[in-house]
């Protein structure tokens, strides 16, 4: 936690267990983390009365266990088998024995003795085939933990003592555990340990709740008042994401909860309108791992890969071999026709293990971006360098955000071309030709729109900076986000002149905002004549279905309907009120 | 008394974590030594870690062996659990 309450994002991966997005407040649940202390015994007194105390913790832990049966029974009228095979190992005369002979034979205390008990176990298990079996070493694990805490007089809160609704993190849940959870209150889980069958995941699944797992340190790295969201989707976890972060997975979530089967079945087929006109769906991604989410939601191709999260949570600057392998991984997978990776996107700050390092009062409109990676060369070449060498093993364009006039296009472009050059002198093997486009976001660019189309190859309208700076709005500012508004009469005219600037320099136009995901604006879009959409997976369905239903033709009536309204309202209103008479089954649940 | 027998495990999942508890519930029962054997490994029968750790899948053969008093009904019960498939479908 830095002293100015700014806290440090961390992004941990995992398994997604439980699909489905949540973040909110944190429940560390971890009455199980007890420092283990390790002794020698020197006399025979000590040893037996060591015996004794593992004999003691032993009772005690199964009376807590008969305990939890006895309201399993009578309370929840569930299968007790987990409970009992819990209760079978603590009686086990293989552990207790096995235990005992090293307390006894190498005189090192219980918890020591226990330890190389389990790890024994351990190797076992692990060289075991079934999924199913292998995972059984968690009971025992769980066994020992409760031990353990028993020897080191420990006593464990109740998880059905939890009131508010919160995200259980946990080192792993057993069902002991998640028996006792009151439903209502837990939005996720997350932990440390576990695989898909493990327990934690069949209690997400049927509580139909997000949980990801095999996070490996996420009790270490948490604390008790962080915030966090939960990808069970993806298998990633990110602790104290900052407000652009959230809301972006705020917006992943409501599309998330209007997904339904049915709209997935088709989900891969292509985004052709019925007047035969093709338009390029792209997800937008900043983990690998959501690239098979990306693909089996319906993506052509990678439309947006956001960089960003390469940078975020390290002690040190990634890499070159670091970048490449991410990109290599987008770029190389059979099923993405294209990635497009976007450099560097954020401030200084986002580099330092420090937050505070560099923190501005603006950040939006602070030394962020291409402003920084023109000034900090070496990080940029970097990047660069990484990319280029990742366009050999498929196809990559890139992408730099937030230029503000022709200018800094040219100078990225220099760098660029310095880079490439080095790279040939090595001999390294890249794509000569790798397209390059930039972000229009910055409302002096659509005004250059015109003399940046000669500088580029593909423009990409990234629509959530461009309405708050075109609108003037802080979109982190509550008190004002209600100013927020894609379909905005100006915002559709700065579209259209991009659109308009583009096509007369004969390139193409992307949208990569969250507007391009928003189904309801999907034929508005068609009508301005954007070649490519990119969006979070979750939202391409839906938008290709519309997509595959609508004709250009009349979406650019449409269109030329709603540019003669003079206010958002107008607009908003009448493209709803087309939408629900045009597609009625697709717009009724999220107009009720 | 010592008596042997061997058992193939017909039941779809092998020995699982239920169909080994239901096997512990059953061995602890007898008086008798109870022990599995399965590819050269034996364990005792009274033990879930140790039937676990054999992993049988389905369609593996066991031997089971008892020694003592009661030898002969563990045995029989322990066989038709087997037989019964441990009351999976």
């Amino acid at each position: 936690m830095g002293a100015h309450g700014i806290k440090k994002t961390i992004v941990l991966k995992g398994i997604g267990v439980s699909p489905g997005i949540v973040s909110g407040r944190v429940y560390l649940y971890n009455c199980m983390d007890v420092k283990t202390p390790y002794y020698m015994l020197d006399t025979k007194k000590r040893i037996s009365q060591e015996v004794k105390r593992f004999k003691q913790a032993l009772k005690e832990s199964s009376q807590e266990l008969v305990d939890i049966r006895e309201r399993i029974i009578t309370k929840e009228s569930l299968d007790p088998l987990f409970i009992d095979i819990y209760i079978m190992i603590l009686k086990d005369r293989m552990f207790i024995r096995e235990t005992v002979e090293k307390i006894r034979e190498q005189k090192i205390n219980v918890e020591w003795a226990l330890k190389l008990t389990l790890s024994k176990y351990r190797e076992i298990f692990k060289k075991m085939e079934d999924e199913y079996l292998k995972e059984r070493i968690n009971d025992m694990e769980y066994v020992v933990d409760r031990v353990l805490r028993n020897l080191s007089g420990k006593t464990c809160e109740k998880i059905a003592d939890i009131q508010d609704e919160v995200i259980i993190i946990a080192r792993d849940l057993s069902p002991a555990d998640t028996i006792q959870i009151n439903a209502e209150g837990v939005l996720g889980f997350a932990t440390d340990i576990g695989g898909k069958t493990s327990h934690t995941a069949i209690v997400a699944r049927s509580m139909e709740i997000p949980a990801v797992v095999g996070l490996e340190k996420i009790t270490s790295e948490i604390r008790a008042d962080d915030h966090v969201i939960v990808d069970g989707t993806s298998g990633v976890v990110i602790i104290n994401p900052d407000p652009e972060v959230l809301k972006r997975y705020d917006d992943k979530k409501k599309h998330y909860e209007f997904m339904e089967e049915s709209i997935i079945k088709d989900a891969r087929l292509p985004a052709v309108t019925r007047d035969g006109h093709e338009v390029a769906i792209g997800a937008n991604i900043e983990f690998t791992e959501e690239i098979p989410s990306a693909i089996s939601h319906g993506a052509d191709g990678v439309g947006l890969y956001r960089t960003e999260f390469i940078y975020v949570n390290k002690e040190q600057l990634p890499t070159e071999d670091e970048h490449f392998n991410h990109y290599r991984r987008v770029v190389e997978d059979p099923m993405i026709a294209w990635a497009t990776i976007r450099t560097f996107d954020l401030g200084g700050d986002k580099f330092a293990s420090d937050p505070r390092l560099a923190e501005e009062m603006n950040p939006a409109m602070g030394l962020r971006a291409i402003r920084f990676c023109l000034r900090e060369v070496e990080l940029f070449k970097l990047q660069l360098r990484a990319i280029l060498r990742a366009s050999k093993y498929g196809k990559t364009k890139i992408l730099f955000p937030m230029i503000s006039g022709v200018a800094e296009i040219r100078e990225a472009k220099r760098i660029l071309d310095e880079v490439k050059s080095e790279l040939r002198n090595e001999g390294v093997p890249l794509d000569e030709f790798i397209e390059i486009g930039i972000m229009i976001e910055v409302p002096s660019a659509v005004m250059m729109a015109d003399k940046l189309a000669e500088e580029v190859d593909f423009f990409s309208i990234g629509t959530n900076d461009l309405i708050q700076y075109a609108l003037a709005i802080d979109r982190i500012n509550e008190r004002v986000t209600y100013l927020y508004e894609p379909l905005h009469p100006a915002i559709l005219r700065l579209i259209r002149q991009v659109v308009e600037a583009a096509h007369n320099a004969g390139i193409k136009v992307a949208m990569c905002g969250e507007m391009a995901g928003e189904p309801a604006y999907a034929m508005i879009l068609l009508g301005l004549g954007l070649e490519e959409l990119s969006m979070t997976p979750l939202a391409i369905p839906q938008v290709k279905k519309i997509i595959r239903g609508a004709t250009v033709k009349e979406s650019r009536e449409l269109l030329e309907t709603v540019m003669k309204f003079s206010t958002v309202g107008e607009i908003e209103k009448y493209v709803r009120k087309y939408m629900i008479k045009r597609f009625p089954d697709e717009f009724e649940i999220n107009n009720h | 008394m010592k008596e042997v027998k061997t058992f193939v495990l017909k039941n779809q999942l092998g020995l699982h974590a239920r169909a080994a508890a239901m096997m512990v519930n059953v061995s602890s029962k007898y008086k008798a030594k109870i022990y599995f054997e399965r590819e050269g490994k034996e364990i005792n029968g009274k033990s879930i870690l140790g039937i676990l750790t054999l992993a049988c899948p389905r369609g593996s053969s066991i031997t089971i062996s008892a020694e003592g008093d009661d030898a002969r009904d563990a045995i029989d019960e322990l066989g038709s659990l087997i037989e019964s498939k441990f009351g999976e479908e």
